[in-house]
């Protein structure tokens, strides 16, 4: 092993260490750093906020658990603000595991004081279908077909969260929790787009910059929750200081180590290139 | 692809002509379309079966792992199979027994406890990586180096709570260098005109490609060559 191989793995070995210990300490010894509510945030809460009262929201679970850091505090804080305003939740998946991420985002909400909310009543998980784009697209003419039963075989005329609800265009809005395709995006196309339903949405912090182009002027969508920031946005808009907020003392803390090391790297770039350049020189 | 070419053509068709026989027709295709991606999923797994088994039968490198991966699969599968999952029976019932025991059905401890704590596990490694890679590749070359640099610095601390903490006390008239704001700025609109500059190539892609599936010039989907 060449010597620069040895100090490369090193140094890979100190940065290694020096994030693991930077994420842990806050997550132990939180630091309740204030986080302030941007305008995307803002919107995709007013969307929930000012929505008429017993409203039907679809919370599509667009995710898988290798997500969950960032999507799932968010699916709680928007179920908790649902509930709050008295409207119905209809939980549906377009990834296999996102219907298990909305059972599990239901269970975490009635165990902290929602513990009246009936199953059926004010929410209903319908689980998950396969197609993106094209089942949207016929849930949009009939939402019977493609769901005819919830996750426990009930069949739909019979669940009263669902009653007056033939197709898409009779949902009040769509919050797609999105983890890539299918997702958000095909929410936009479809349930924006071409049935005129309100849609916000939520993603990871990396795919956030690409649907920004969705919020404009024709409200394709309505605000973006992007990343573990958002979510703790979200809870601070709802007063409840959960998973996100504390979380994100240990991100905002990982993003500043990872500026000083882009700085000590570039240090160490700088003096490479001087130490060349003079024995090139001599 | 004469069924290609008469299915894309209705389609596209019945986009422009909301009537019928268009309207049924694009019903029609979108339930085969559900039916025939149902069984894409049972094909998958097939192919993924057959593709570990060649892999563990001819004993390649970290074979192992493909029949760690095999037996991952089955476990999952038969669990399920038996006992269901969430609220859904199996076919042996709820199993009231095992959920006395562990908690909850099998195949949703497996889910909690192991799958959900992996899976979160190798998406967070990206964060280490993400750092040494920051440290070794972000350095600056050139004037456009420079310029990704400032940026990404702005929108980094931007995006963390630090961001409204370093410059919360500016006066109103200098908000706009509040750095959450001026985050906000560069995502907006510089990010926004690339993305949308994206997107647009990317359709005008996508439509190239659709039309030369359609009329059978691309035909690779049939395993030609073409």
């Amino acid at each position: 092993m060449t010597q620069d191989l040895k100090k490369t793995q090193f140094e890979r070995r100190i940065i290694f260490l020096t994030l693991f210990i930077v994420v842990t300490l806050p997550l132990i010894f939180p630091l309740g750093l204030k986080t302030e509510i941007t305008p995307l945030v803002q919107n995709a809460y007013d969307m929930i906020e000012t929505a008429p009262d017993s409203s039907r929201i679809i919370i599509s679970f667009d995710y898988d658990p290798s997500t969950i850091t960032e999507l799932q505090p968010m699916a709680q804080a928007i179920i908790e603000h649902c509930w709050r305003r008295g409207h119905k939740v209809i939980a549906t998946a377009l990834w296999p595991q996102g219907a298990s991420m909305a059972d599990a985002a239901f269970s975490f909400v009635i165990e902290n004081g929602y513990k009246d909310k009936q199953y059926g009543v004010d929410y209903v998980n319908l689980g998950y279908k396969p197609g993106g784009t094209v089942t949207l697209q016929a849930l949009g003419r009939d939402f019977q077909t493609i769901f005819p039963s919830d996750m426990k075989g009930t069949p739909i005329s019979e669940i009263p969260a669902m009653q007056g609800i033939a197709k898409l265009g009779d949902i009040d809005a769509v919050m797609s929790l999105s983890a890539g395709d299918p997702g958000l995006m095909a929410w936009i196309m479809v349930a924006s787009d071409k049935y005129k339903v309100k849609v916000s949405g939520g993603t990871t912090a990396i795919s956030a910059p690409g649907f920004l182009t969705y919020v404009n002027k024709n409200q394709q969508l309505i605000g973006l929750l992007g990343g573990l920031k958002a979510a703790s946005e979200y809870e601070k808009l709802i007063g409840v200081k959960g998973k996100a907020t504390v979380n994100m003392d240990a991100q905002s803390v990982a993003h500043v180590l990872i500026l000083v090391f882009i700085t000590i790297g570039n240090i160490k770039a700088f003096r490479i290139r001087r130490k060349t350049r003079n024995a090139q020189m001599n | 692809m004469i069924l290609t070419l008469i299915i894309g053509i209705i389609v596209i068709v019945s986009e422009f002509i909301p009537h019928p026989p268009f309207g049924r027709l694009t019903q029609t295709f979108e339930s085969w379309f559900l039916i025939i991606f149902g069984f894409a999923i049972i094909l998958g797994q097939i192919s993924l079966v057959q593709v570990n088994l060649n892999k563990i039968s001819r004993r390649e490198e970290n074979w192992i792992y493909h029949l760690i991966g095999l037996i991952s699969l089955f476990v999952m599968v038969v669990f399920g199979l038996l006992w269901g999952t969430l609220e859904t029976g199996g076919l042996l019932g709820q199993g009231e027994s095992i959920q006395a025991a562990i908690g909850t059905k099998p195949f949703d401890y497996l889910f909690d406890n192991v799958y959900i704590p992996l899976s979160a596990t190798m998406f967070s490694l990206l964060a280490f990586f993400i750092a040494s890679a920051a440290y070794r590749a972000f350095i600056i070359r050139s004037f456009e180096s420079n310029l990704l640099m400032i940026t990404a610095v702005i929108v980094i601390i931007g995006r963390t709570s630090f961001g409204s903490f370093l410059t919360g006390w500016l006066p109103e008239r200098f908000s706009f260098f509040h750095i959450p704001l001026l985050t906000d700025y560069i995502m907006e609109f510089p990010n926004t005109a690339a993305q949308r500059a994206i997107l647009i190539s990317a359709a005008l892609g996508v439509i190239g490609s659709s039309l030369r599936i359609i009329l059978g010039i691309e035909r690779s989907y049939l395993g030609s060559d073409k």
